[in-house]
């Protein structure tokens, strides 16, 4: 069965490292961070200046002037800091924030990834995705394999308007993990439970690198 | 000291004419300069180019000014939420330059440093880079990014004295704090006017030469997006 969001956001979560500094972009990335295990300490950075995002506030501490880059509520946690988007960007830029997690409409089999723009809709803007991508160390694309029409996400280069290039090292989607390797292509690592093979290649039209026998996703 | 206090919204924005560049400070509509906008919006200044990260809504922050046609063109890095703004563009009443959120905030801050130019990774391969020049550093592709400058910057402080230095509170500090550094004329609002000498100067976040102008501002609406809660 493909996950749901859920399911891609749990199995994220077990990427997450102790000790790191990570944006997590709006939607499933945004999910992740429930599913972060105690015993692993790690620093939610958002991108309008808010280093230790805390869970969303009870109602009587709602606080107009403490909001993430979603533009929700938050709160801050025992030890968070806080600071201007320029300092927010060059600590995203200067290579301080060690993993990027964000949802995209295509990435391709080099690690380009689409996400900002689909021609002839209205065109909101990029937001943090363009310096996010260009500055991460480790970047892992949150997505569904496919889109609503059936068509494959995972591509050998990218239909829509770029937002970075080479910059995607793993994809979750809701049928596999794939790492995509430096010199091209998704390396199928795990699939999820009772997706086949056959699936996972059939709905991937970039390059597939399958070797040997392909375990299933560990999901609680 | 030098005491920079005039006496409300009205005063402060008396000089921006028709056509300015202004700056308004603000991620959404947290840290927003509520007051001068709505002084703008009475006086009815046209022809502005406004750099801001976002557009506000339809019916609050910069959408106000939308709403009015005060606007001729936005700079900003995210402009969803806002069905006139989507209108406007479209119909081509609105010039909209997107830029990438942490080049503009580097843009603006650049304009307040005095550094004409950078060179950044965000955009390299992608149509932000059309018609810029590309150098590489340490094996990796980079954009020059000019600064950004304003006729006026608009911002919005929670605490700050005569002399304009200024405290943050939140996330409301977001481009407030480089913007006050790149506008020719800086004019603060602030929730709590004190006296000069009432803040530590450790606890200065934009120290007052950045600032022309300051006032008391009034009625914060400090409108939420997206309120989300959790129960107990």
């Amino acid at each position: 069965m493909a996950l749901d969001k859920i399911g891609i956001a749990k199995r994220i979560a077990q990427e997450v490292q102790d000790g790191t500094y990570i944006n997590l972009g709006i939607g499933i990335p945004t999910l992740v961070a429930n599913f972060i295990p105690e015993e692993i300490n790690v620093v939610l950075q958002s991108e309008n200046g808010l280093l230790g995002i805390g869970p969303f506030p009870e109602e009587e501490a709602v606080d107009a002037d403490l909001i993430n880059a979603g533009k929700q509520t938050v709160t801050t946690l025992k030890g968070s800091s806080l600071f201007s988007s320029a300092e927010s960007f060059e600590m995203i830029r200067g290579g301080h924030v060690d993993l990027t997690i964000l949802g995209a409409m295509e990435v391709s089999e080099n690690g380009d990834i689409a996400n900002w723009k689909i021609p002839g809709k209205m065109v909101k803007g990029m937001g943090g995705a363009m310096d996010l991508v260009a500055s991460a160390d480790n970047i892992i694309v949150a997505m569904q394999h496919t889109s609503r029409s059936g068509a494959s996400k995972l591509l050998k280069e990218c239909s829509l308007p770029i937002t970075g290039i080479n910059c995607v090292k793993k994809v979750v989607t809701d049928l596999a993990v794939l790492d995509v390797l430096p010199d091209g292509g998704f390396k199928l690592l795990e699939r999820a439970p009772g997706v086949s093979v056959e699936e996972i290649k059939a709905a991937t039209e970039g390059t597939l690198i399958i070797d040997g026998e392909i375990p299933e996703m560990k999901i609680d | 000291m030098i005491n920079k206090e005039v006496s409300n919204a009205d005063e402060a924005i008396h000089d921006i004419t028709d056509n300015a560049t202004l700056m308004l400070g603000g991620f959404g509509l947290c840290g927003i300069p509520e007051n001068c906008i709505a002084a703008l919006v009475k006086k009815g200044t046209k022809g502005l180019t406004c750099i801001s990260n976002n557009a506000g809504v339809d019916d609050f922050g910069i959408g106000l000014m939308l709403k009015t046609r005060q606007v001729k063109k936005m700079i900003s890095s995210y402009v969803g939420e806002n069905a006139e703004f989507e209108r406007q563009l479209l119909s081509g009443e609105l010039e909209v330059d997107l830029i990438p959120q942490g080049t503009l905030a580097e843009r603006v801050r650049a304009g307040g440093a005095g550094i004409p130019a950078f060179f950044t990774p965000a955009g390299y391969g992608t149509e932000v880079a059309e018609g810029k020049e590309v150098r590489e550093f340490n094996g990796k592709m980079h954009l020059l990014e000019s600064w950004l400058k304003a006729d006026f910057a608009l911002v919005k402080a929670w605490k700050g004295d005569k002399s304009g230095n200024l405290v943050f509170k939140g996330t409301a500090r977001n481009f407030n704090p480089v913007m006050a550094m790149a506008g020719k004329i800086t004019i603060a609002e602030v929730e709590e006017l004190v006296e000069i000498g009432e803040i530590d100067p450790n606890q200065v976040h934009t120290p007052g030469i950045y600032v022309q102008r300051i006032f008391q501002g009034n009625d914060y609406e400090k409108r939420i997006e997206q309120r989300t809660t959790r129960i107990k």
